[in-house]
């Protein structure tokens, strides 16, 4: 049938332009450099992690139908595994016996992301046998529940958190560089992304459809839904855990602001205004948003009485975020 | 008319009994289907036919009584338990996944049916064991053409086929069609008879259905719902003949 083919030769084309796009990325370091504009490449950072971050919580949100309204927990959880390690590293103390100090990026990451996924099987596990409004709401009472115990946690910085004088080093590679720095994190983004776009079209990633579109027809074609609907969340978690880690070594710094209820609902915002449910729009929704906060808080310091209404407009008139207006100036209809 | 296999149910219900509130849904409720039969369940609106299909699924408890499928009780097991030990359900206000295709649909039950889902790389929509049994259920169903169209675009007619399809798709030993004739038109619903004729034999069946002509057509046996109890059973032209069942039900005033 006709919509095969053309299926094939559309993927081929966005292949292709994703390819380009990916190239334009990696170039941006070089051309804020031509512009004059070094800080360009740190802003460019910030978007790029965060764009994990609002990915991993678009598996459950948009494709999953979960709305976890707690997602900076499993972020900010991931930035501190960097910072405790950071910590022990420096000090030499060792943790429960072990001397566990590391300033290995290799070390770090992948650990952040195990830790943040253990976080998020154990809350996931008890949050997800609610759904609804009361998914929502525990999942914000869980991340709200961890924000306090680290803002309480004065063996490691309390309401001040951690400061991480060095960045995590690579072996051959500059991390303190910010252009290397800005690669490491592009590369994880693309992997990321590239695993995301596999997810959701994988057996797996088509239960998770299911269940987002009709729990009871799950049901009755012999689908229990509860361990597809955890396994999406610890993944989803941990990809924000990764993103916090990252996080964590651009800023040098991490404390319980980054899992503030304000940070998931942040990362909400990303995903709905980018599009929920769609392989890019996460990351369009990050670099919107950081552009425009940063753009709107040169101009005026009540830059948020202007960014609101303006994020209220764009998501009410493009009918599905940015990918929404993307598909209307095309005049197609596939994200 | 070809006769049923005797004895051996493959689904038996023992005495049921569900209560909501003051209504007695479902009350003192028995019946047998047969290996291979067509057993048809008729009464009126209200009479508690779709609640009866929900304690069949696991989706209802019932307040009492026993409900065993190939001679073992199913009280325990979930929705999905009893679907993977072999029963399956259209509904009569259809659960399709709006934003897939018709092939998408089958293909996912397709994919239950072949075991855990926690396959995270391969492409789920390139992969042939999914989709030729997906395409025979569709044809089955009366559905070949209309593979690649998304259930949002369909016909309510063929909503109703896609329910069928995707219920073949979990290859059930036991069937249960909840009105799967309502809302269709004249030659829709001689599709729908002619389908269900083409799988008569392999499957059991429970047809819950307003429309006459169909049961007549189709069912070996015909049982008759009225106020959560069955006031009679027996052959179609049994039933057809019972006073009782067309003064409470095929609307013939005098008996």
């Amino acid at each position: 049938m006709a919509p095969v083919v053309t299926g094939q030769a559309a993927s081929a084309r966005r292949n292709l332009w994703l390819g380009a796009l990916v190239a334009a990325l990696a170039a941006l370091p070089f051309l804020a450099d031509l512009a004059g504009q070094p800080a360009m490449t740190s802003l460019a950072t910030r978007i790029v992690i965060l764009a994990i971050a609002a990915a991993s919580l678009n598996l459950a949100l948009g494709y999953g139908g979960l709305v976890s309204f707690g997602h900076a927990a499993w972020y900010g959880i991931g930035g501190y595994v960097v910072g405790v390690l950071y910590r022990h590293y420096v000090s030499g103390d060792p943790f429960l016996g072990l001397s566990v100090g590391t300033d290995q990026l290799l070390v770090t990451l992948p650990l952040a992301a195990l830790v943040s996924g253990l976080f998020a099987a154990v809350f996931g596990a008890l949050a997800l046998r609610t759904s609804g409004v009361q998914f929502i709401m525990i999942t914000l009472a869980f991340a709200q529940m961890i924000f306090f115990f680290f803002v309480a946690l004065k063996a490691y910085g309390g309401d001040d958190g951690l400061i991480v004088r060095r960045r995590n080093s690579l072996p051959f590679l500059d991390t303190r560089d910010a252009a290397t720095f800005y690669w490491v994190c592009l590369t994880l983004a693309v992997g990321w992304f590239a695993f995301m776009g596999r997810l959701v079209r994988s057996r797996f990633g088509a239960v998770l459809a299911g269940v987002r579109q009709s729990e009871r027809r799950m049901a009755a074609i012999g689908v229990r839904t509860y361990p597809y609907k955890l396994a999406a969340f610890v993944i989803s978690g941990m990809g924000a855990g990764l993103a916090g880690a990252l996080m964590a070594n651009h800023a040098r710094f991490v404390s319980p602001d980054m899992m503030h209820w304000t940070q998931s609902g942040e990362l909400m915002i990303m995903v709905i205004l980018g599009g929920a449910g769609t392989l890019l729009g996460p990351a369009a929704g990050a670099a919107v948003l950081i552009l425009l906060e940063t753009q709107l808080a040169a101009l005026t310091e009540h830059w948020q009485i202007v960014l609101g209404p303006l994020l209220v407009l764009m998501i009410l008139f493009t009918r599905g975020g940015l990918s929404g207006l993307a598909r209307l100036v095309r005049g197609g209809r596939d994200g | 008319m070809a006769e049923p296999s005797g004895g051996d149910p493959v689904l038996r219900v023992e005495r049921l009994f569900k209560r909501f509130g003051g209504v007695n849904a479902t009350d003192d409720l028995s019946l047998d289907l047969r290996r291979g039969e067509i057993h048809a369940l008729i009464g009126p609106n209200g009479a508690g036919k779709t609640t009866f299909i929900g304690q069949l699924m696991g989706e209802i408890e019932p307040d009492s009584g026993r409900i065993l499928f190939e001679g073992r009780d199913i009280a325990a097991l979930s929705t999905p338990a009893r679907v993977r030990a072999g029963l399956a359900r259209t509904f009569q206000i259809t659960q399709l996944l709006g934003e897939e295709t018709a092939l998408g649909n089958v293909a996912l039950a397709v994919q239950a049916r072949q075991g855990h889902s926690f396959r995270f790389w391969a492409r789920a929509g390139a992969d042939e064991s999914l989709r030729a049994p997906a395409c025979d259920h569709l044809a089955a169903a009366g559905l070949a053409a209309r593979a690649q169209v998304r259930v949002h675009e369909m016909s309510h007619g063929e909503h109703k086929q896609l329910e069928l399809a995707v219920a073949l798709a979990s290859q059930p030993h036991v069937l249960l069609l909840d009105e799967p004739m309502a809302g269709l038109g004249a030659s829709e619903s001689r599709d729908m008879v002619e389908a269900l004729k083409r799988m008569k034999g392999g499957l059991s069946i429970l047809l819950v259905e307003h429309d006459m002509n169909a049961v007549f057509a189709l069912a070996d046996r015909v049982s008759v719902l009225v106020y959560g109890r069955i006031i009679a059973s027996g052959t179609p032209a049994e039933i057809q003949a019972d006073a009782q069942v067309r003064a409470a039900y095929l609307g013939e005033g005098d008996a």
